[in-house]
């Protein structure tokens, strides 16, 4: 059986990239604003400039980085269950993250989440089969900026099952993060074992690590808490405009954060991720709804496939400010390239306005969009042998396929069923049903899903020691209480 | 340990499985059980299942298909017995189904014809591109309280006024209800032609036939 596979390099061009790549940490070599990352890079051989922050890497380093670094992953939910496997070309999606706004479902425009916004995100995730991990998804507006990273966090771990995508903002929150999962998972050779997060990790564009999230991706290795690197060049702005150009700088970028991340603790799970968009010529804007945008993504998964590393993108997700068609036709082709592009974990659903917003609505929308691109990478299977031979002569002249016990053993295996998000009703059908648009028919179901939502089985006093954790930080930074959560959860 | 049976009866239904319910019905006959509870406490409650988890969006036409096709052996297999004993199930009404004239598709009518006989209508199926005649006749014969019409073509919709017409002519339109179905039938054209029911789906029809009949 062949699986839908899409590659936009060919082998000749993948080598130039890789080779270009750890060319460029050669030289120019990297900007690195964290001492203890030039120091560690120093030590293993590599040349830095302490009062420059610079390091330029051999080739040998990297080369050697990239013979430590693990090819295959799995994150774990709640309940102890393997459910993420970074490995292969096996794909999983889970929401866009770091939005700083959510649509208001009533009034259809952007407004500042709160508290209650992202526990319904978080519920609503659960229950949407096609998503396979929760993000932080956006930064709680009623809880002072310094704690917004670790109070996602918190809110979620109250809330969540699956496994989730996360990231700190600053160098000492990473640290109440770490002790929220360790707290959960029941110490930090417990989380090690069986990861339940992982941080995102975001070298800035072009070829500088800061400080903060230098110390991100350190910490991380040390507790062999899983990184994803989101390299983010934007072509034609922090980036060259060329396609492949792009995809050389996010290569440059990624492999720094490899070697750094390998140097602390060899074999340390860490993802070849990224967020790679072209530059607006027009607007000045990062469209992640752009064709080109798609194209560096699949390209830079291709790179990662090559050096053998598992992979991610920010993809699936629109520029657009409403839940209209271009939402729909820049999510559908984007969670589609990269499906068939083989990324490991699709980061995306849920977000609109160029990377800032999240939407109840549109995140149900592009659940079934992400079941139906699962259902084509499945491909086409032979269920018999004989496909259909057997059956069509001993019930091709009928045409009752519907009361066949074979229709009922294979039609859930053969058909994506989506929810009623979908309208494929008869015109009188759709009529009967209040002729809802795709909006109103998201909203219901948003609805629906979240009087559907059942607890999770965290305790009381692991609820009581998370709120505990949260109200220090916030305490550290003047906020004296939290947001009450409801029912005293 | 009839209870135990019922819910086996039940379960055939629900798995969709003719030769199980067919092997539950016989077992019931040969310990004495009344055919009639057979169907009421064993075979209807896994209809009613199925239905449910349909309208709830948990199962899909093929589960809801093969519950009738089960319930329909279980129900031949038992049809002896009742005769014997001399009881009949009391039925909600005769329904005699048929796509017009002109017209092969077959999916729909048929699909209304196990949901109808599911659920309690005793329905005489004449299949498909049946002339008016035939309809009218079948109609006579059984005595029928409703007929049901499907057509799938714009240009084979209008048969289903001429069965009405022809209803009308010979004095039967108002023994028998019509409903109509099919993609192109709409509410206005169900007025037009002055139908008693319609509906958009199979399952839609069973609330309609109650409806008409004024169940």
């Amino acid at each position: 059986m062949i699986r839908p596979k899409v590659e936009l390099l060919d082998i000749d061009l993948v080598n130039q990239i890789i080779s270009e790549g750890i060319a460029i940490l050669e030289n120019p070599g990297i900007r690195v604003h964290n001492q203890e990352a030039l120091e560690i890079l120093a030590n293993a051989g590599a040349k830095v400039d302490f009062q420059a922050q610079v390091a330029w890497i051999p080739e040998k380093i990297t080369r050697q980085a990239l013979k430590t670094v693990p090819h295959e992953f799995t994150l774990f939910d709640l309940n102890g269950n393997p459910t993420v496997h970074y490995s292969g070309d096996k794909i999983h999606f889970d929401p866009g993250s770091g939005g700083l706004t959510i649509i208001d479902s009533q009034t259809e425009r952007p407004r500042l989440p709160l508290t209650n916004d992202l526990i319904k995100f978080v519920k609503l995730v659960e229950t949407l089969p096609q998503i396979d991990a929760q993000s932080t998804a956006f930064v709680c507006s009623d809880v002072t900026p310094e704690i917004g990273d670790l109070y996602r966090l918190y809110l979620a771990l109250i809330y969540m099952n699956k496994p989730i995508i996360t990231g700190a903002f600053r160098k000492d929150t990473w640290w109440t993060m770490k002790e929220m999962l360790s707290a959960v998972a029941g110490g930090d050779k417990a989380l090690a074992l069986r990861p339940t997060a992982i941080f995102d990790v975001c070298p800035s564009p072009p070829l500088l690590w800061s400080d903060t999230t230098c110390q991100n991706l350190i910490d991380c290795a040390r507790f062999s808490i899983p990184a994803q690197l989101i390299s983010m060049p934007l072509a034609g702005a922090t980036a060259p405009v060329t396609l492949a150009g792009a995809v050389v700088q996010h290569t440059a970028e990624s492999l720094s954060g490899v070697v750094i991340h390998q140097l602390v603790k060899e074999g340390a799970p860490i993802v070849w991720g990224g967020s790679p968009a072209i530059f607006d010529m027009r607007e000045g804007s990062t469209p992640m709804g752009a064709v080109e945008t798609w194209m560096i993504n699949s390209a830079c998964v291709q790179i990662g496939k090559a050096l053998g590393l598992p992979t991610h993108v920010y993809m699936g997700m629109s520029d657009t400010k409403i839940i209209d068609a271009q939402c729909g036709l820049e999510s559908m082709g984007s969670n589609f390239v990269a499906a068939v592009s083989g990324a490991n974990m699709i980061s995306g659903c849920g977000m609109l306005d160029l990377e800032s917003c999240l939407s109840f609505e549109k995140l149900v929308i592009d659940a079934e969009m992400i079941g139906m691109v699962k259902r084509f990478v499945k491909g086409i299977e032979v269920r018999d042998n004989p496909i259909a031979l057997s059956l069509m002569q001993k019930y091709g002249r009928k045409g009752e396929f519907l009361t066949l016990p074979h229709t009922r053993k294979w039609y859930r295996e053969e058909q994506y069923l989506p929810s009623d998000v979908i309208d494929r009703a008869s015109y009188e059908g759709w009529k009967s049903r209040g002729e809802k648009s795709t909006f109103e028919r998201a909203r219901d179901r948003v609805e629906k899903l979240i009087s559907s939502y059942q607890p999770t089985k965290i305790t009381k006093e692991l609820r009581q020691e998370l709120r505990a954790i949260t109200l220090r930080a916030g305490q550290s930074f003047g906020m004296q209480s939290l947001p009450p959560l409801p029912h005293g959860d | 340990m009839e209870n135990e049976l019922f819910q086996k009866m039940a379960q055939s239904v629900l798995d969709g499985d003719s030769d199980a319910a067919s092997a539950l019905a016989k077992e019931a006959v040969d310990a004495g059980i009344d055919p009639l509870e057979a169907i009421t406490k064993g075979f209807v409650t896994g209809v009613n299942q199925v239905g449910e988890s349909f309208a709830s969006g948990q199962a899909f036409l093929p589960e809801l298909v093969m519950a009738g096709e089960a319930m329909k052996a279980a129900v031949a297999t038992l049809e002896p017995e009742m005769q014997k004993r001399g009881v009949h199930r009391t039925m909600l009404g005769k329904v005699v189904l048929a796509t017009v004239e002109g017209d092969i598709h077959e999916i729909g009518k048929s699909l209304v014809g196990t949901m109808l006989s599911a659920s309690g209508f005793q329905v005489y199926d004449l299949g498909v591109d049946v002339p008016a005649a035939r309809i009218i006749a079948k109609v006579k014969e059984v005595d029928a309280n409703i007929v049901g019409l499907s057509a799938l073509l714009t240009t084979t919709m209008v048969k289903q006024k001429e069965v009405i017409d022809e209803l009308d002519k010979l004095g039967l339109r108002k023994q028998v209800k019509v409903m109509v179905g099919g993609a192109p039938v709409t509410r206005d054209w169900v007025q037009k032609i002055e139908a008693d029911g319609y509906s958009e789906d199979a399952i839609g029809a069973v609330a309609v036939a109650k409806q008409v009949l004024g169940l």
